[in-house]
């Protein structure tokens, strides 16, 4: 059996060791096969997607029984205690006891095949269960821990046992490294650099360890203060992108595609109106195309060399994401032919998700409230600052969630829609 | 007339002693296009998406789906454009007389002034300096004014973007209804984005070429190139835009018929 080769320092110990920080990768040998993707195991019931649900969030939920409160793990149909069959989502206390944890040196899987050793473990939860789950290397046996849930790289949720407290670099944990889309040692395209939106990315990724910020710029010939300093920054490049230009993607995507580990689409055209106050379709048309199909022209072009680099050893690509908008979800007739536009990408990029999840690549969509930037002028307060929309986006990446939403707006969209939707369409309109 | 005339013309076309010179620029997506505050409507640039190339969309052919605006590239302006030209007769590129297509040029040569002055405005004055050298323009002859702000690095030289917008050399406001009314012209025609200057908003009336060119029928050509390879006078200016309904412009090709002994230094590489 041809295993990759691991650095001694990786191996995590049977009980437990602290976490070896990442170096920075090397170069890559230009000359080298690239190692394709393998995913862990992807099926699941139905009813065990609500983990799924739960870790594409960020949360930590499991099923309740409402007649008799026991917690549930594994999913399932009816309660384990009293057979209730209204089992509910709902966040649970996630700390527990490890109780024992071994580290697996085989594996019939191909997935884990190439990443062993692998520790996994038993914790028994303070809400009740004992679940089976992967251990962070600093956990101790018989140690408290905290659970988390994450997506792995087949898009499903896996549960993480973390030390109870945080440890120096945990973070760079192999297991954590394979859940989440840590910008850290990773290289960054952002699509439209010029936007308040993709200027705070730029810093948020350099401060969160990105190794290099590729900078789109769409209009050249338009001077920005702000852009021009960011350039400053050896770690951030300049780069020509227009997203309605088939061309220049393609020609960016030649030069950069295999230099990119995660895609953030920033790329927006927002106007104000409607569909009958509109006086013709060609604002509308910009908007579909750089929403739109300004997506599809990165995914064509730059997606394949993602998917292909999914599993490459120095670096490999993780994540794309697209900042959308909270009215891709229901649309705001203030702003109805932006709204329509965010929808049909964000319809898009569930289709490019499901394309790109063979390959272990993680779409990422950012729904924020209004942002407070010159195309929300007459918006009142509150709106999403670029610094809080950067920051959640990094959140995201680090956690390795699927749907970001940010800010109160958005958060509070989310519940009304779950509430009753027609009430939250017709207020959007009022 | 007699058919020898054409057959003389070809003779003189084949043999070299009457030039070609290409004035249009090459349709790319990067061509710059006019720009105007974001919240007014925009001019497409030229966009290329390909139908097929030979492969399963197409296995035998390759063709392209193109978009762009009428004012994109080299492009011809017809009155409509603007609003002082709106009530012409004939104002539009599917109703122009034909005629109008084929026209002598005079070549003013403002390079060396725009080269200093990116704000450069072309007089009366200096129209009648240009005519104490090289006569005085001939009536229904379109005037170009070469600045050499086509061989501009683009788009962000060639557009010339400062905080307080484009800055691009064109005509004054006292010039164009006297080129108009005193020499009778065909249009006026430039190498940077507009006929107008960059900064022509600022003049009175604003964006006098548009405004007084269009508004006495007259026309446009704009993003013109290759201007340097042109005699100041004698050059025949072929510009027949698309046959678009109610057209306000189209990009076109320009192509401008020299005699070869005008500027035997430039001779075309074609040639």
């Amino acid at each position: 059996m041809k295993q990759r080769s691991t650095p001694p320092a990786n191996q995590p110990p049977s009980s437990s060791s602290s976490t070896v920080r990442l170096s920075p990768p090397g170069k890559k040998n230009p000359v080298a096969r690239t190692r394709q993707p393998t995913l862990p195991p992807t099926p699941r019931s139905r009813r065990a997607l609500g983990l799924t649900r739960a870790a594409a969030l960020g949360r930590f939920e499991l099923q309740v029984c409402p007649a008799c409160d026991t917690v549930q793990y594994p999913p399932r149909e009816v309660c384990g205690a009293c057979l209730s069959h209204e089992l509910r989502w709902q966040s649970v206390n996630a700390e527990g006891v490890l109780l024992a944890s071994t580290t697996l040196h085989h594996s019939n899987d191909l997935y884990f095949r190439e990443r062993l050793p692998w520790r996994v473990g038993t914790v028994h939860m303070d809400a009740g269960p004992s679940v089976v789950t992967h251990v962070h290397q600093d956990c101790a046996d018989g140690a408290r821990v905290r659970l988390t849930l994450r997506l792995d790289r087949s898009g499903q949720a896996v549960m993480i046992a973390l030390p109870e407290k945080d440890t120096p670099h945990m973070a760079d944990d192999p297991v954590l490294r394979e859940t989440s889309c840590d910008p850290k040692f990773r290289r960054v395209l952002i699509t439209d650099g010029k936007s308040a939106a993709g200027q705070a990315l730029a810093i948020a990724l350099l401060q969160a360890g990105a190794s290099t910020i590729f900078l789109g710029d769409p209009q050249p010939w338009r001077h920005n203060a702000a852009y021009a300093s960011l350039l400053q920054d050896e770690r951030i490049q300049a780069v020509t992108l227009d997203v309605t230009d088939t061309d220049s993607v393609q020609r960016v995507a030649a030069s950069l595609g295999g230099k990119v580990e995660i895609l953030i689409n920033t790329a927006d055209l927002e106007r104000e109106g409607g569909v009958m106050s509109a006086r013709d379709v060609n604002v509308a048309r910009d908007a579909l195309d750089i929403n739109v199909l300004g997506l599809m022209r990165l995914a064509q072009h730059f997606g394949p060399a993602l998917c292909a680099r999914a599993a490459d050893e120095t670096r490999n690509a993780v994540a794309w994401v697209n900042i959308l908008s909270i009215y891709a979800q229901m649309n705001l007739p203030a702003r109805g032919m932006w709204s329509a536009s965010k929808a049909a990408a964000l319809s898009l990029s569930q289709c490019l998700r499901t394309e790109m999840r063979s390959a272990g690549i993680r779409v990422i969509n950012v729904f924020p409230g209004p942002l407070d930037h010159e195309w929300e002028q007459r918006t009142p307060p509150p709106r999403v600052t670029p610094q809080a929309l950067a920051q959640a986006v990094v959140r995201g990446l680090k956690q390795g969630t699927e749907d970001v939403y940010v800010g109160d707006v958005a958060q509070e969209f989310c519940e009304r829609l779950a509430e009753n939707s027609k009430a939250l369409e017709r207020e959007l309109g009022a | 007339m007699d058919a020898s005339v054409l057959t003389l013309f070809m003779s003189e076309l084949t043999s070299g002693r009457i030039r070609i010179v290409d004035l249009t620029e090459t349709l790319t997506p990067e061509f710059p296009t006019i720009v105007l505050p974001p919240e007014f409507g925009q001019a497409w640039p030229f966009r290329l998406e390909e139908i097929s190339r030979y492969d399963e969309r197409g296995p035998a052919w390759y063709w392209n789906n193109f978009s762009c605006s009428e004012h994109t590239g080299t492009h011809f302006d017809a009155p409509a454009h603007w609003v002082s030209g709106k009530d012409q007769p004939d104002n539009t590129v599917d109703t122009i007389p034909i005629e109008a297509f084929i026209a002598s040029a005079c070549v003013i040569d403002c390079s060396a002034q725009a080269r200093d002055n990116p704000d450069f405005l072309l007089t009366i004055d200096g129209v009648r300096a240009w005519e104490a050298a090289h006569g005085r323009i001939p009536a229904r002859s379109w005037v170009l004014m070469r600045t050499d702000w086509s061989k501009r690095a683009k788009p962000v030289d060639y557009l010339n973007m400062r905080d307080d917008g484009a800055h691009s050399p064109g005509p004054d406001a006292d010039v164009v209804p006297w080129l108009i009314r005193e020499r009778d012209v065909h249009g006026f025609g430039t190498e940077s984005v507009g006929t107008d200057a960059g900064q022509a908003q600022h003049l009175d009336p604003p964006y006098p070429c548009h405004y007084y060119m269009h508004g006495n029928n007259r026309y446009g050509l704009q993003c013109l190139t290759n201007l340097d390879r042109l005699p100041a006078t004698g050059a025949v200016i072929f510009s027949a835009p698309l046959k678009i309904r109610k057209g306000s412009g189209s990009p076109l090709r320009v192509l401008a018929l020299t005699p070869s002994v005008a500027t035997p230094a430039t001779r075309d590489a074609t040639n």
